[in-house]
């Protein structure tokens, strides 16, 4: 029952909130300085919150690929900035800043189906067919912001901007900004479920597990692959249009190492419960992701402790990775055992 | 219903390792047919199969679906009318989906829209159909395939085909993986299946009692070619030595497969 024991590790990560106010208790008697540690910690959960949410739609995207489709699908990589460049030309060129948002998903979408053709018309492994789209991403992002690797958005109207400016007076901005993200995420995270439980949606769910058993019903699975993927993508955008109007600005490198923070998310998720049910499935997916943005947090604002730079928080992200695949297949083994044992 | 014309199949053509595993096969199949397949291992029992469900298209000959030509038509598409059954129970159920979905997911062939069916109407359907198993699944529907033992996937993945109304059921094997006892459960549960509800179907053995014993016709391949197709009274009164005598006859060889003259019963 290796289970337990990993689960409790999580759960302390769980309860950042506690472990913060330590570190802030502490700080303020090496320091005397309690006002501005607080101020910073609760921005600073507030933050972890609000990235955890937008990265979360990604994550769900990366979810259904690597999880429900087993399609491992690095197109990721390029359509988180290639939504924030959309979203971010557009506000620029003054469009509807929704019709901009659903242009990003289109944009996503466009990309996944790309991919999904390489792989299923060209019979190129899946990792290639999104590597290739990927780095073709990189110069389409680039012309879509005008020949510019970064479009900055701080004097634009964005929905953000919007949204505050709607509830001035009523509630902090900072907190608009979260209540905002937590009905977005929630939004896109019981809109999946529904999906998830079409006759569509279902047949995706067999997919990753089994093509003969779908080719059987009839079911053209290029098709199937070319829709979950596009959906995947298309999720990812969104992710990549919101992260652009949080930051206040578009970048082309903005998706790198995406993919890899999708999965040490959707990793870190399965580790809290396990289930058969969609509805709990995507939602560990977001607090996944959540955890997974404390983790980097910790990481950046304490890591000096122990010499950690932000620039090594990719080297943490894999290593968050790796010790995940780690603990898993420990898992696997022991349930293996456990089944062995029955049979006997 | 099924009428397939002069197929042959060669595998790795020109090449040293070329292999005809189909010789010119000609077959009819009736509505209402249950056909048994026996042969040696390499007779070409499964390219068979696989020719006629279009998992690979044959190197000449056509195949024809109610006088429709479908010796091109892609395997999904020919998957509406054929619902096939593999050796390996896991091919027939997705694992990490429940009971109930994979239910839903095989309940109608064909394109998957957006539209919601599994409701508790559906459910009460399936609970109803689970019955007839007599294995207990019908109370645990919401639990993942995965949980089931091999017989009771392979009996799912049975019940799951013949709801599915397919023109042709193709057995390949489909207890050639499983215990004595669940083999023959699985057995008594496609006979039963196919004879109640009037089902056309060709299944694979490589035992020579079970093909005498099911069935109303059966055919023995060797070689890549259909050298005996025995149906009516004359399989009735049909015995394992009879069989063997009438394989020396047509080939003057005697059957010496070990595998197909030993009987589990």
């Amino acid at each position: 029952m290796g289970e337990m024991n990993y689960s409790l590790f999580f759960i302390d990560t769980f309860l950042l909130e506690r472990t913060l106010v330590y570190i802030v208790i502490m700080q303020f008697f090496r320091r005397g300085s309690l006002q501005v540690e607080i101020i910073k910690d609760i921005t600073m959960i507030e933050g972890i919150f609000v990235e955890g949410l937008i990265y979360g739609i990604m994550v769900l995207g990366v979810f259904i690929t690597f999880r429900i489709l087993d399609f491992p699908d690095l197109t990721v990589d390029g359509s988180f900035p290639l939504g924030a460049a959309i979203m971010a030309t557009m506000i620029i060129s003054g469009y509807n800043v929704f019709f901009a948002l659903a242009a990003a998903f289109m944009g996503g979408i466009a990309a996944g189906v790309v991919t999904a053709v390489i792989h299923n018309r060209l019979k190129v492994p899946n990792l290639l067919a999104g590597i290739l789209t990927m780095t073709m991403l990189w110069s389409v992002n680039i012309r879509i912001m005008g020949n510019r690797a970064n479009l900055p958005l701080l004097k634009n109207e964005t929905i953000l901007t919007d949204i505050v400016s709607w509830t001035e007076g009523i509630i902090p901005s900072d907190y608009t900004i979260l209540i905002f993200f937590f009905f977005v995420a929630m939004a896109i995270k019981f809109s999946l479920d529904l999906f998830f439980r079409t006759d569509m949606g279902l047949t995706l769910g067999a997919l990753g597990n089994n093509e003969q058993m779908v080719i059987s019903q009839g079911v053209n699975i290029n098709v199937m692959k070319a829709i979950g993927v596009g959906l995947s993508n298309g999720l990812v955008a969104v992710s990549g249009a919101f992260a652009a109007q949080y930051q206040g600005f578009a970048d082309v490198g903005l998706g790198t190492g995406i993919v890899v923070t999708g999965l040490a998310s959707v990793m870190i998720g399965e580790f809290i419960f396990t289930s058969n049910k969609i509805v709990v499935l995507t939602f560990r997916v977001i607090i996944g992701s959540i955890i997974y943005k404390a983790i980097m947090y910790l990481g950046r604002y304490y890591g000096y402790h122990i010499g950690l730079t932000p620039n090594d928080l990719k080297l943490l992200a894999g290593l968050l990775i790796i010790a995940c695949l780690m603990i898993a297949q420990g898992k696997k083994r022991n349930y293996f055992r456990r089944w062995k044992n029955d049979q006997a | 219903m099924i009428r397939l014309e002069n197929i042959t199949k060669v595998f790795n053509q020109g090449t040293v390792n070329e292999n005809t595993a189909l010789r010119g096969v000609n077959l009819r199949v009736k509505e209402g047919d249950f056909i048994t397949i026996v042969g040696s291992n390499g007779a070409g029992k499964t390219t068979l199969f696989n020719t006629i469900s279009g998992s690979f298209h044959p190197t000449s000959g056509s195949i024809f679906f109610n006088d429709e030509d479908v010796t091109r038509m892609p395997e999904y598409q020919r998957a509406k009318y054929i619902g096939r059954i593999f050796q390996d129970p896991l091919l027939g159920t997705a694992s990490n989906m429940s009971l109930e979905d994979n239910m839903m997911i095989c309940y109608k062939k064909g394109f998957k829209g957006l539209k919601i069916s599994l409701n508790n109407k559906m459910r009460h359907k399936f609970r109803e159909e689970l019955k007839v198993l007599d294995m207990g699944l019908e109370e645990r529907m919401e639990y993942n395939v995965q949980l089931f033992s091999g017989g009771q996937r392979q009996a799912l993945t049975l019940l799951m085909t013949v709801l599915s109304h397919p023109d042709l059921i193709l057995l390949d094997e489909h207890t050639a993986a499983l215990d004595p006892k669940n083999a023959a459960l699985i057995l008594e549960l496609t006979d039963k299946f196919i004879i109640e509800r009037k089902l056309t179907a060709m299944m694979i053995t490589h035992n020579m009692s079970h093909a005498i014993k099911y069935g109303n016709r059966i055919l023995m391949m060797h070689k890549g070619e259909i050298i005996l197709d025995i149906s009516g009274e004359e399989k009735k009164s049909l015995t394992v030595e009879g069989l063997v005598k009438k394989f020396y006859d047509v080939k003057h060889e005697e059957l010496t497969n070990d595998e197909l003259l030993m009987s589990h019963e």
